[in-house]
């Protein structure tokens, strides 16, 4: 079995208002030093592919079908061997 | 004509469309359940708006995956008129119907207010019983109708003029004060190049009768049934 961890972020240049929002928040609380901040999706995903190269195979296509959405979202995906 | 609306778990506003579809214009209309799989001869078809498999994920994801999509792609390949209302606008940008995605409203609010459109087209199945440039007052209800696309794609939108309606002041100014939800350009709805799919983020179904307090969404519909007209169906 294998796990993965997908991460979901916004494209460079797209808004996040919630971002933002989370930003101003940490501003309130006295973090000055705070630049940025950008709000993603993190997805886990459990699977029985029969080896690690289809498992990534598999996961690049759910990702590019389902998990995000190419017009504003990149993914990235990390793959672990589990019992 | 025979218009059918696609019913998602957890659209709500199909019981409008089809009431307006019935009882306001006096046409044939059918709930389309979204695990069927064909279609009958429907002249239209509307998505309505709703939050189809709760937002889940992203705002129409799931939906666009649901079993009867197949048959609508194939009804607006072959130049079926589709509307997709709210919700279903974003079903349609999901589903490559439409350029573009949705992104959460800049204020963070879901915002539920009449607003003003700016017909900037009205050669379209959608807009014909419009005047060009004519001001339309609406209703949004979304938390998600922050239009965004890329640059190559705005310019093509724009190239192909397949921007229909922009969300403008009362007297017709696409101001930034006037767009509620930090929308690219002011973006209310657009259409595909064939101008046969139309999404919009406004619901006409809300304000197709003066009950209602308006009706100029009323014209939208009128618009579709006299573009079918004399297509001859």
């Amino acid at each position: 079995m294998y796990k993965a961890n997908i991460y979901v972020t916004l494209k460079e240049g797209v808004l996040d208002p919630q971002g933002e929002a989370v930003k101003k928040s940490l501003k309130v609380l006295d973090y000055a030093q705070v630049e940025e901040v950008r709000i993603g999706k993190f997805v886990e995903v459990w699977l029985t592919s029969s080896d690690r190269g289809s498992a990534l195979k598999e996961l690049e296509e759910m990702s590019d079908k389902l998990l995000a959405n190419p017009v504003i979202e990149d993914y990235r995906v990390e793959l672990a061997e589990v019992i | 004509m025979k218009f059918g609306v696609v019913v998602f778990p957890g659209s709500n506003c199909d019981a409008d469309c089809y009431h307006v579809i019935k009882d306001v214009m006096q046409q044939e209309v059918k709930y389309i359940w979204h695990k069927e799989t064909g279609l009958d001869d429907f002249d239209a078809l509307i998505l309505p708006g709703g939050f189809s498999y709760g937002d889940y994920l992203r705002t129409g994801a799931i939906a666009r995956f649901s079993p009867i999509m197949p048959a609508v792609i194939d009804f607006a390949d072959r130049g079926g008129l589709v509307i997709g209302i709210c919700n279903g606008f974003q079903i349609l940008l999901e589903a490559g119907l439409l350029p573009g995605a949705m992104l959460r409203n800049r204020s963070l609010k879901f915002i539920c207010r009449p607003v003003y459109l700016k017909t900037r087209r009205i050669d379209t199945p959608f807009s014909n019983k419009l005047g060009q440039d004519q001001v339309i007052k609406i209703p949004v209800a979304h938390g998600e109708g922050n239009y965004f696309c890329d640059e190559k794609t705005l310019k093509s939108l724009k190239d192909n003029r397949q921007i229909v309606f922009t969300y403008c002041t009362e007297d017709g100014q696409g101001l930034p004060e006037a767009n509620p939800n930090g929308s690219l350009e002011n973006i209310a709805g657009i259409c595909n190049l064939k101008g046969n799919v139309l999404g919009m983020m406004p619901h006409p179904e809300r304000c197709a009768e003066d009950l209602l307090g308006g009706r100029d969404g009323y014209y939208i519909f009128d618009s579709m049934l006299q573009w079918l007209k004399e297509a001859g169906r």
